[in-house]
């Protein structure tokens, strides 16, 4: 079996198998579970030295070849660096997840939820087919949910986990109709195939269409504004999920797919604005919302939402440079911002609190863990030796130009990049340094399962960037390529170039510093102009919600209000109007029948029968209606005699005869009333419809008498009937011979409905129990039939 | 003759459609005892229909006479007679039962599943 279709679904297995490990082996589960994988980290680095040189490798399986959908999948540049983010970074967590857990009566469940949003989120950046890719990107939301509504006793938690769904599940339906547009438009439901036909797509009347539903999936689950909001709330679900689904991996599935169909919908006049405009407001909105934070987890929640945003404006920039940044930004952004998650994991962990203003002086305590935050932290900010510096180089020479709108970008980016340098140091510095601040439990520093994760991106961080050479010959360069769609060289090193880039790089930090000292007036500034603004989508989501369920009580209460007299004209004048509809579309109005020649005593038992039903509507007692009930059928019984049809004949009878029997045994013993309380008006209403079926009906059944006969099936029975089955009366022949297993269903319903009603007389009424409340009815007394 | 019944049979439909309109239980089951003969009497003249010579084949033919009736819509009909007697007799009992337990006849006031101004469902999360 192919190695890589196993690792789709290795992370399922052992999801399965998590909840058993645990329990066996305690928190050191996470060191076996993380095996899984670390083995599928080295299969895909297997693949790199192939796509170093532009290589691409598809495979898969036949899924449904009917339809043509392949279990396929494309590893390029592209989704084997997201692979390798994924895999590695998520061993790094289950191992962190194996100490931060450590205890929780629910690790089991935990891990294994960690494991299936792992292979969710794989299988989304692996697939080539679109179905795939939509099946995998639901899972995440999925995955996505119960891991945030893990500690599902809060309401926090709960509400956190719903608008995540809500918002990030919707999404994806708009992609799945994006993905239907974009494969109708094509012909092709592969990506591998898509990449060819850009200006095929970009000149298609409906190129639009495709590309605002594709932004709706990704803009949602990028959590650009105005839906951003979702994210921070996020927050709620423990530390390991905040740092690998939330800032390392889930969140980038929308700048995944951005990049992914930047060939093939990018370089449009579209592409170009609503990108730049999205991501940039974005990214501010989260930078200045970060600020305001205490929280360390939220502040690093609110940069998340601003670093998306920054990666959805350069995707969206259309520079080849601003694609290369983007794809520098990117790797950069998942390796400190995990780590840094962890860190601030570690410190609430250790010290019992994240509040950034009841933390100060763990330096002591926490050596090896504030290593890794400020290390991660420079690389934030951008400064070198670390990957980040590279990243906001490349980021500057990609968008720096004269032009207004370049300039204008490049404000936003500054601004945003500065704000970001402050929370990174806020969030690394802030607790470490300083005077030693009282915390909730005495700090020390975390077990060697926490602190390995942060150390380890901390120093990749580093490694990317000292060996620049080989990270972009593996890494950079053949993601970049992917994305662009065209070979692309990344040369960008730590050694800093005079020019355009380091004057706004150094500008940038010096906004920052300045900033940085200022943080606790900022802050201040901006709590008390959001509390001046008052609304935001976070309370407009409630609204919605709130709203939902009442839109949806008022449809179930207005469809279904429990009125059988509703339902019933509802569907009979649906029947009515249908029956009249077709003869009307398909013109096949039955012809004037000619009038009915008939002996006398035929036009005496249909009369009989007409007066009789008629006698049944317009009765005005009990007795009156049963005895015309009985009067149609035994006129219905002696039509049948008259047309040939002795048996029908002898059971009409004998049906008929128990019937009124039984009736008027049974309506004795009830006080129901058979007067019709119709008004006028619903009296005229319910005759317009019964008069309007029975005339279609009558219609439908002339037009069937106006057309030939075929006589086969007759023929065939009066055939065989005596020859073969040795029977004279051929109705009896076929009821229990050629169609005896006919006749034994209907025993079958005879038996059923006799039960049925033997289990309902059986039944103890609730007065008659002794604590029974008192009856709601006077006990029937028998009424004779005679006093009606 | 068949045009008089499939007249016979729209008669059938309007009562019986009329009946059930009702509010009453009562009269929607004499709807259904109504409708249910109107649908044997359609598939009764959809076989055509032709007067008094039932389809037996006499002894020593081995045919029925020349225009003998259609045999095949009176084994359907026979079978649909039986099974909509099974359903009268299930549904008055029904009636019978809902009317003791319930204390009405009227489809308005039995509300026991879908109660009248039923409480919000939680707003909250």
């Amino acid at each position: 079996m192919d190695l890589t279709f196993l690792a789709f679904f290795a992370p399922f297995i052992a999801a399965a198998f998590a909840p058993v490990l645990v329990r066996l082996l305690g928190h050191n589960a996470a060191w076996v579970l993380a095996l899984v994988p670390a083995l599928i980290f080295v299969h895909f680095a297997g693949f790199l030295p192939q796509v170093a040189e532009g290589g691409r490798v598809t495979g898969g399986v036949q899924w449904i070849p009917s339809f043509n959908v392949n279990f396929s999948w494309l590893i390029d540049g592209l989704s084997l660096t997201f692979a390798l983010l994924i895999s590695g970074i998520g061993t790094l967590i289950v191992l962190y997840a194996g100490g931060y857990m450590k205890g929780h009566p629910q690790q089991g469940r935990f891990l294994c939820f960690i494991l299936m949003f792992m292979a969710a989120m794989q299988g989304l950046v692996l697939s080539d087919s679109f179905f795939m890719f939509f099946v995998f990107w639901e899972l995440t939301s999925i995955t996505s949910f119960l891991l945030i509504g893990f500690n599902h006793n809060a309401e926090r938690s709960r509400r956190a986990a719903m608008q995540a769904l809500v918002v990030t599940g919707g999404g994806g339906l708009i992609l799945l109709a994006g993905l239907i547009f974009l494969w109708n438009m094509t012909g092709v439901s592969e990506f591998s195939l898509l990449l060819g036909t850009g200006d095929l797509v970009r000149e298609s009347p409906f190129y639009l269409a495709a590309l605002i539903l594709v932004l709706g999936g990704a803009f949602t689950k990028s959590a650009q504004f105005p839906l951003h909001f979702w994210l921070p709330n996020a927050m709620e679900a423990p530390t390991p999920v905040s740092a690998y689904l939330h800032s390392a991996t889930m969140v980038k599935a929308g700048v995944y797919l951005l990049m992914r169909l930047n060939p093939v919908l990018g370089d449009t006049i579209a592409w170009e604005t609503i990108l730049p405009l999205f991501g940039g407001a974005t990214l501010l909105v989260g930078t200045f919302l970060a600020v305001r934070q205490t929280d360390l987890k939220l502040m690093l929640a609110y940069t998340t939402v601003a670093s998306l945003g920054l990666l959805v404006m350069l995707t969206g920039f259309g520079t080849e440079k601003a694609i290369e940044g983007a794809v520098l930004y990117l790797v950069a952004h998942s390796l400190f911002k995990g780590a840094l998650f962890m860190v601030a994991g570690n410190v609430d962990h250790e010290a019992g609190t994240r509040d950034v203003t009841k933390l100060g002086g763990l330096l002591a305590a926490m050596p090896i863990t504030f290593g890794a935050a400020i290390l991660s932290a420079f690389s934030m900010a951008g400064l070198p030796p670390f990957v980040g510096f590279l990243a906001k180089e490349e980021i500057y020479y990609g968008i720096a130009a004269s032009d207004p709108w370049s300039v204008f970008i490049t404000t936003v980016a500054i601004v945003g990049n500065a704000l970001m340098l402050v929370i990174g140091f806020a969030v690394a510095v802030k607790p470490f340094l300083g005077p030693k601040v009282e915390t909730p439990k005495s700090a020390h520093e975390a077990p060697l399962l926490m602190y390995a994760g942060p150390v380890l991106l901390a120093a990749l961080s580093l490694a990317a960037a000292l060996w620049s050479g080989l990270f972009h010959q593996f890494i950079s360069s053949p993601m970049a390529s992917a994305v662009a769609g065209a070979p692309l060289e990344i040369t960008i090193s730590i050694i800093p170039k005079p020019g355009i880039a380091l004057t706004l790089s150094i500008v940038t930090i010096a906004i920052g510093a300045i900033l940085y000292f200022g943080l606790a007036r900022l802050r201040a500034a901006m709590a008390a102009s959001l509390e001046a603004i008052g609304w935001g989508p976070d309370q407009g989501f409630d609204q919605f919600m709130r709203g939902l369920v009442r839109l949806s009580v008022v449809l179930t209460r207005t469809l279904q209000n429990g009125r059988m007299e509703f339902y019933m004209t509802a569907t009979f004048v649906l029947l009515a109007l249908w029956l009249f509809r077709t003869m009307f579309v398909a013109g096949e109005w039955p012809a004037v029948p000619a009038f009915p020649v008939l002996s006398i005593y035929e036009w005496v038992t249909v009369s009989i029968i007409a007066i009789g039903l008629i006698a049944v509507v317009r009765a005005k007692n009990r007795l009156t209606a049963i005895v015309s009930l009985g009067i149609q059928g035994f006129a219905v019984a002696i039509l049948f005699m008259l047309m040939g049809a002795p048996d029908l004949s002898f059971t009409q009878f004998m049906v008929e005869t128990l019937t009124v029997v039984i009736l008027a045994l049974a309506m004795t013993r009830l006080r129901l009333s058979p007067q019709d309380h119709r008004s006028a008006g619903q009296t005229v209403l319910d005759g317009t419809i019964a008069i309007a079926c029975g005339v279609a009906l009558t219609f439908i059944l002339l037009q069937i008498l106006q057309t030939p006969f075929d006589r086969t099936l007759t023929e065939f029975f009066n055939l065989y009937s005596y020859s073969l089955a040795q029977g004279r009366n051929i109705v009896n022949v076929i009821l229990v011979d050629f169609r005896g297993v006919d006749t034994f269903g209907e025993i079958g319903v005879v038996m059923v409905a006799g039960l049925a009603i033997l289990a309902l007389l059986r039944i103890v009424p609730k007065r008659s129990l002794g604590s029974a409340p008192a009856p709601r009815v006077p006990a029937p007394e028998p009424v004779a039939v005679g006093k009606e | 003759m068949e045009t008089a019944v499939a007249v016979l049979t729209g008669l059938y439909f309007a009562v019986s459609i009329y009946l059930m309109l009702s509010r009453h239980i009562i009269r929607i089951l004499l709807g259904t005892v109504t409708l249910s003969t109107g649908a044997n009497l359609t598939i009764f003249a959809m076989g055509r229909i032709t007067r008094e010579v039932p389809p037996i084949i006499p002894s020593g033919l081995y045919l029925p006479a020349e225009g003998a009736a259609n045999a095949l819509p009176q084994a359907l009909v026979l079978t649909a007679i039986v099974i909509a007697f099974s359903l009268f007799a299930f549904l008055l009992v029904l009636v019978m039962r809902s009317y003791q337990e319930l204390g009405t006849d009227d489809t308005y006031a039995m509300r026991d599943a879908e109660p009248e101004g039923e409480p919000l469902p939680p707003l909250g999360y």
